[in-house]
């Protein structure tokens, strides 16, 4: 389980660094996308793995079942996506702005505010 | 007033003023006024907070009363707190100075509450004592900031804001890997808890590269080497008045957060970090300064020049001893005020030739010559020349590097302090000296300038009293460099007193 | 932008009440088992986006009566307000408040207190900035 998730992080990160250094708009914004499932991935995976141990302490007792994940990072996550859902959707609005103003969908087209 | 409602009022007052600033969204009057009033009071709270955290040391409170390490703290130190107050004052001018604008109908009916949410995140990201909550803070004041970003829609600003945007996401993700790595290792959140932590030997292996990850994610906020490059291409597209709290403001952020992260936990299990930090400090300087040497627009030389002086602000911390951290802290406090009011001028320069471009602009000696006394304190205080702030706080800097035998960072240091000269000159000559060019616009336009010169003056005022008066903000800097380089005064302030079973090793003296 | 299809432009007109009502319970049950003001204010404002993207965004506006934009602000200022409150009952910032539980009939005990307010702030928030982005993105005029 553990090689798995890692394995997806990995290909998840290879993906999106790829997809960040392409010349279209468009596949900025799902290398961005997948960097950043890719961090809340390893994020999530960082409160352990583990299958059915629920991670809540049951009634009566004190701590959480042994083996049980810690929820924190699982609530840190869920922060951390609907965050990414915020900046998604503005950069989505952006690109669709930026390639109406310009009429060009290349990076290359963007270098005006570099210029001397 | 009780400790945790002061940690508090700096986080209430922006959101209050910006549902109120939603809701009179159709009244720019009315919102102005409210956005003047939200920056007073925050002004206000912070110098609350800079007077108990001067009395007391360091303030803490536990939000919902969860006990730390467990909830998330808020902490004042004094470095914290008189970054609060500095944002209070940028925030304060800035809404004065966007009078004219707001009347005029050119920021719209969101600027208000966008900039008041902009405070509340940077104010959270100087109070908060929990790293993942940092994050979120970091993630509001990013939001408020894209929409500024591109408020007025231009094919420019687009440009720019698109570089701004994906950059500063891709280092959202550094930070929060960087987070969750802590977490991962450490089993906690909280900066004192981490550093509690940290003490034990066999906790290091993984510090050094959240450290790295971190920095990544701190430095390309704050505009170092190789990653500021979106700053300076997005600083001179929005409207005058955004530009000049970003320039003031939103780097320092990323600095304020280097300077919290390293010293508290860093420093002393990755002393690399430290070096790398050095090394890199120096090439921002050049780096920035260079580029400030090729451009012919007044707001993309001084964006340059963020960067190259946020080098000296590193290079202040890379160095770790008390006078140098003290230094960096003056450093961070005047360069605040001095770039915003460096862009404020700009504004007005531009407000009344309607460009920002050397070549078409001149004669304003003779025009203007209160505004070029203006800008001719702030320039020159930026370059360096006593008895500005601008001196003392580069002595500072320098008189660290000498007592560490850094020979290297004190030639950078001051070569970089002449060509800043050089190129304020460029300014200064090309806008305010030569004679106006004969195709240019000459006729200035004068009428309703007040709003944007009442917080011009104010500033430059703030500048000489920083050069003659310095002793004292240097004093206060000099008692914030000594909490932070003794972190155990700041853990017990937040975990309680016996918190810290071994004693803390604080951030080790590293000589380049 | 309007769609062709017939049931697809009425279908959300008769599904918009009961999406509503799934939001409300969504929003409802949260506090305790998984739902909650994030979640509900996504349902809801997928009610109304349903409709504009069936009728267009006229229709949905004037279904809807509100503007987004005000649901945004009166969400963040009830979310403050329940922070405020806190205040009051304890030294501590943000401290959670609740009243004694009571029986309501046919929904049982209910359990009401500031966080349970701060959600309502984040469901009306949450609905309000969705509905503006899709109304807004299906007019380009953001």
């Amino acid at each position: 389980m553990s090689m798995l998730i890692a394995l997806t992080v990995g290909v998840l990160f290879a993906t999106g660094v790829f997809c960040l250094l392409r010349r279209c708009l468009m596949r900025l914004i799902i290398g961005l996308v997948l960097l950043g499932n890719a961090a809340n991935l390893l994020v999530f995976s960082a409160g352990g793995l583990t299958t059915g141990v629920p991670a809540v302490i049951p009634s009566g007792e004190t701590v959480a079942p042994a083996g049980a994940a810690d929820p924190l990072p699982q609530a840190l996550v869920l922060t951390a996506i609907v965050i990414g859902f915020g900046l998604i959707v503005f950069s989505i609005t952006l690109i669709h702005r930026a390639r109406a103003a310009s009429g060009n969908d290349d990076v290359d087209a963007f270098i005006e505010t570099d210029q001397l | 007033m009780s400790d945790a409602l002061l940690l508090f009022l700096p986080l209430i007052i922006p959101a209050a003023a910006a549902v109120i600033g939603l809701f009179l969204r159709s009244q720019c009057g009315l919102q102005a006024i409210i956005g003047v009033l939200g920056s007073a009071g925050m002004l206000i709270a912070g110098l609350l907070l800079v007077a108990r955290a001067d009395a007391v040391g360091v303030i803490a409170t536990q939000s919902g009363m969860w006990e730390a390490p467990f909830g998330i703290s808020l902490v004042a130190d004094r470095l914290a707190a008189a970054m609060v107050s500095v944002g209070g004052l940028v925030a304060f001018a800035g809404a004065i100075y966007a009078w004219r604008d707001l009347a005029d109908g050119k920021l719209g009916p969101y600027f208000v509450p966008l900039m008041q949410f902009l405070m509340m995140g940077v104010q959270g990201s100087f109070l908060t004592g929990d790293l993942f909550n940092m994050y979120v803070w970091f993630e509001v004041m990013l939001v408020a900031s894209f929409v500024l970003l591109t408020l007025g829609n231009k094919r420019q600003q687009l440009e720019g804001a698109l570089k701004y945007v994906i950059l500063n996401i891709l280092a959202s993700s550094l930070f929060l890997i960087g987070a969750g790595l802590i977490y991962a290792k450490l089993g906690t959140l909280n900066m004192a808890d981490v550093a509690v932590r940290l003490a034990h030997p066999e906790q290091a292996d993984l510090v050094r590269t959240s450290g790295v990850l971190l920095l990544a994610a701190f430095g390309l906020k704050a505009g170092l080497f190789p990653l500021f490059f979106w700053l300076p291409s997005s600083y001179h597209t929005p409207r005058p008045v955004i530009s000049a709290i970003f320039a003031g403001l939103l780097t320092k952020v990323g600095v304020y957060a280097l300077m919290r992260t390293t010293t508290l936990t860093f420093a002393a299990k990755a002393p690399v970090l430290l070096e790398l930090i050095y090394v890199i400090s120096l090439l921002t300087m050049v780096s920035g300064v260079l580029g400030a040497a090729a451009h012919f627009d007044m707001r993309r030389i001084l964006s340059f020049h963020i960067v190259s002086q946020i080098g000296y602000i590193i290079l202040g911390l890379a160095m770790m001893t008390p006078i140098a951290i003290a230094g960096a802290i003056f450093y961070t406090l005047h360069h605040i005020v001095l770039k915003t009011n460096l862009f404020f001028v700009s504004g007005v320069v531009n407000y009344m030739r309607g460009t920002n471009d050397l070549a078409r602009l001149g004669g304003l000696v003779k025009a203007t010559p209160w505004i070029s006394v203006i800008f001719f304190v702030s320039a020159f205080s930026l370059a360096g020349i006593p008895p500005l702030s601008g001196f003392w706080a580069k002595l500072a800097i320098v008189l660290a590097g000498l007592d560490l035998k850094a020979w290297g960072a004190v030639a950078v240091a001051l070569g970089t302090g002449v060509l800043t000269l050089f190129s304020m000159t460029k300014i200064w000559a090309e806008v305010f000296w030569k004679e106006a060019p004969e195709d240019a616009n000459t006729t200035d336009k004068r009428t309703g300038l007040w709003p944007m010169l009442v917080p011009c003056v104010l500033f430059m005022c703030i500048t000489i009293g920083l050069g003659i008066w310095g002793g004292y903000v240097f004093a206060y800097a000099e008692r914030a460099a000594e909490q932070l380089l003794n972190p155990r005064e700041y853990i017990e302030a937040v975990l309680g007193a016996g918190a810290l079973t071994t004693d803390v090793p604080g951030a080790g003296r590293v000589h380049p | 932008m309007k769609t062709k299809s017939l049931l697809f432009a009425q279908m959300p007109r008769v599904a918009l009440p009961l999406i509503l009502v799934l939001a409300a319970v969504t929003f409802y049950r949260g506090h305790h088992v998984p739902g909650g003001g994030f979640i509900g204010g996504l349902v809801g404002a997928l009610a109304f986006i349903l409709v504009a993207l069936g009728q267009g965004t006229e229709v949905a506006r004037k279904v809807m009566r509100v503007e987004p934009i005000s649901l945004l602000w009166l969400g963040v200022g009830i979310a403050l307000f329940s922070l405020i409150l806190g205040f009051i009952g304890g030294d501590g910032g943000f401290h959670g408040l609740w009243l004694d539980e009571f029986m309501v009939p046919l929904i049982g005990k209910v359990h009401l207190g500031t966080p349970m307010l701060f959600d309502l702030g984040v469901f009306l928030t949450v609905m309000g900035f969705a509905t503006k982005v899709g109304f807004g993105l299906q007019e380009d005029n953001l």
